[in-house]
């Protein structure tokens, strides 16, 4: 076992993927020589060359078209989109057709592609380097939206993304890079897309959350626990699309509460989704409304102001305690 | 310090064999065997044909909106006549004449724009994309299968097809560009047909040709009459060769016209003048092409007649077909059915199996199915 930050995770991801199979490659801007802005791919140019590990040119819409062609043609690229705010240039490649080819082409064709991407606020960024934007993704039949939370389900869920058949769009999060270590284990490991995991097991309150969000989750559940007296159930939901609404549901029937924390803006978001998912699995399990906390509804209002934006603790432990005591 | 010229690496060329008087280019003449010459011209008449009666089966309501190919047979068809079995080609939604040839049954066709995606699924071993409805957005899908041609060493090519308008669009530029860096063996046909829907050439772009704008991006373009199957085809026969030779893209714009609608959805009346539209009428590549052949005493009369009867029996065919079941919606959305969709396709099951018994006896159980979590009662039940 070794201990890995969420960058050097994902590194081993690709290095492990493109060991294993040669038709796994990698394209983005800056992901050759320099090793991606964020250095998920640093040394694999060096290892595979640079028709395996392709520095583009500065073009959103054709490194995913491009994609298209090659996993059409039956390789499997792995591409960085720099910032997921820039994803927009190339999001009718991913939504007009890596989403659709296999339905189009009545399963002749499919997209075995993963689109990688860093999301989120909290690294005092420019614009467009700091949104969230994974409902665009999670609305889109035919893509899967994954959020790995941390080293170790990063590693794990870009294995299990780049090896599924359908295209995923990989999210990760800025301030989660370096923000830990965790043990990675020695041998190649790779998470189920589409199952959320209970992270921490409790009562009277289910808190849901993904990426770097989870942890916001986690310090809530333990102020919680050591203040209020309430051991919230905490889950990583670490897939969007598809939505695990069994583990979902089957958590708050037995803890009758549930709040959600998500970067998203709130309109229209996940979390509209996920109490929906709640409402209908759980009605009658329900002790409170479901509580939403998210970003609000404006454009990602730059950094000064960024902290009042993103969820924090403090916003989750007054919506889980208003949930507590309604 | 002066000011100096840079030549532009490749000069744009403009290629014609055959025009529509009838004078020849011998030395330009391409080199085709009789054969080839009567198999190009059936593929051309088979298009035209098509085109005509999916025009009335349209207007009858039989199939829905569709790009007709009228007066763009010959940049079609010489262009895919280069292609193998095993190279690629990339449709934009104006290639009926280049799908025929490559393969594509005409029932299949006929079911696409009936609106069944059934009919856009290739063989199992055909190289050819569905078509694309967006513009444009196909060119760098040619480009990254030409770059795993090239990964994987292979000997093939890939030519894709797109339209005037389409070279508005920041695709083509970024497919053109890739290309030009990565030098893979891809050949960019442009039919440029004069109008986009309502928008004319001079309005699309302020460019001399299209052709041009290849220097651009590295490799060469060239311009051809569109309208001239031989001159189409010879351009085609360099580009492919080349590519296939490892020498990287070209661009061909084959300068033509598109006689008819740009859909079933459009009145060109609106928009353009009929004099336009009678002098391209002179250019119909059709006439020309049959007029060469006649010289040649390569021209057999029954071709008309086998090919409307092909499309009679392929017109039964698709009407023949059983209606869409509702449920291949979702065949082919994922790999496999994540469950919520799973469930969803089972809701819909459900649904149907209701209304087809639709002669149940009154008080039968409701054909929604249960909630998940539904309660038994209802508090004011109780």
């Amino acid at each position: 076992m070794a201990k890995l930050n969420m960058v050097k995770a994902l590194n081993l991801a690709l290095l492990e993927e493109m060991e294993r199979d040669p038709d796994v490659l990698v394209i983005g801007e800056d992901v050759g020589v320099d090793g991606g802005v964020f250095r998920v791919t640093e040394d694999l140019h060096r290892r595979f060359g640079g028709t395996r590990v392709i520095d583009s040119p500065l073009a959103e819409a054709a490194i995913i078209g491009c994609s298209v062609g090659m996993a059409l043609y039956g390789l499997k690229p792995v591409c960085e989109i720099q910032f997921s705010g820039f994803a927009f240039q190339c999001f009718h490649q991913i939504e007009n057709h890596a989403a659709r080819y296999r339905q189009r082409s009545q399963g002749r064709f499919h997209c075995q592609m993963v689109i990688r991407m860093p999301y989120g606020g909290g690294v005092r960024a420019l614009e467009h380097h700091s949104e969230s934007e994974e409902q665009f993704y999670a609305h889109i039949p035919g893509l899967k939206m994954v959020i790995p939370s941390g080293p170790r389900t990063a590693r794990a869920l870009l294995v299990a993304a780049i090896r599924d058949p359908d295209p995923v769009v990989f999210f990760e999060h800025k301030a989660l890079y370096h923000a830990s270590k965790e043990e990675v284990p020695d041998e190649s490991e790779a998470m189920p897309i589409g199952r959320a995991q209970v992270v921490r097991e409790g009562r009277g309150l289910t808190l849901v959350a993904y990426g770097a969000m989870l942890r916001v989750a986690l310090e809530a559940a333990e102020t919680l626990q050591a203040e209020d007296g309430v051991a919230p159930e905490v889950i990583d939901l670490l897939t969007i699309s598809p939505l695990d609404r069994e583990t979902l549901t089957a958590s708050v029937a037995r803890t009758g509460r549930a709040v959600i924390v998500h970067e998203a803006p709130r309109s229209f978001g996940p979390g509209a989704e996920i109490a929906a998912s709640i409402m209908e699995g759980a009605f009658l399990s329900l002790e409170a409304p479901i509580r939403r906390v998210e970003a609000y509804d404006v454009p990602f209002p730059g950094f000064a102001r960024e902290k009042a934006n993103v969820p924090d603790v403090a916003r989750v432990l007054a919506a889980a305690r208003e949930t507590l005591a309604f | 310090m002066p000011r100096t010229q840079i030549e532009p690496q490749f000069p744009t060329e403009r290629l014609s064999i055959l025009d529509s008087d009838g004078k020849l280019d011998t030395k330009l003449e391409p080199k085709l065997s009789p054969d080839d010459l009567k198999r190009l011209y059936r593929a051309m008449v088979l298009g035209r044909r098509l085109d005509e009666r999916m025009l009335k089966l349209q207007r009858q309501g039989r199939i829905g909106t569709f790009a007709p190919i009228k007066g763009q047979e010959a940049s079609q068809m010489g262009s895919v006549f280069t292609l193998t079995p095993t190279d690629w080609m990339v449709p934009s939604f104006r290639e009926t004449a280049s799908m025929l040839w490559r393969g594509w049954p005409i029932e299949k066709i006929l079911l696409l724009f009936a609106g069944r995606l059934e009919g856009s699924q290739p063989g199992p071993e055909q190289r050819d994309l569905p078509i694309a409805i967006p513009v444009a957005t196909q060119l760098p899908h040619a480009v990254g299968i030409a770059y795993g041609i090239q990964y994987r060493g292979e000997d093939a090519v890939v030519m894709a097809y797109f339209g005037d308008g389409a070279t508005s669009e920041g695709d083509f530029h970024e497919a053109c560009n890739f290309a030009g860096v990565w030098h893979v063996p891809v050949v960019f046909v442009c039919q440029n047909n004069q109008w986009a829907i309502s928008v004319p050439i001079k309005k699309q772009t302020n460019s001399r040709t299209i052709a041009q704008k290849a220097s651009a991006y590295g490799f060469p373009g060239i311009q051809v009459d569109g309208n001239d199957v031989l001159a189409v085809y010879a351009a085609s026969r360099e580009a492919v060769d080349k590519a296939r030779a490892g020498e990287g893209p070209t661009l061909i714009e084959c300068v033509t016209y598109r006689l008819g609608v740009h859909t079933t959805a459009d009145d060109p009346t609106k928009y353009r003048a009929d004099e336009e539209v009678k002098a391209w009428e002179q250019k119909d590549p059709l006439t020309r092409f049959r007029a060469y052949l006649e010289k040649k005493k390569l021209l057999d009369g029954s071709v008309e007649e086998q090919v409307d009867e092909e499309i009679a029996r392929a017109v039964e065919r698709f009407e023949a077909m059983p209606p869409a079941d509702p449920l291949g919606m979702f065949d082919h959305a994922y790999a496999e059915l994540p469950p919520d969709v799973a469930a969803q396709r089972a809701e819909l099951a459900v649904r149907l199996e209701a209304a087809a018994d639709a002669t149940a006896p009154a008080g039968a159980e409701p054909v929604s199915p249960p909630m998940r979590g539904q309660r038994r009662t209802s508090r004011w039940q109780n």
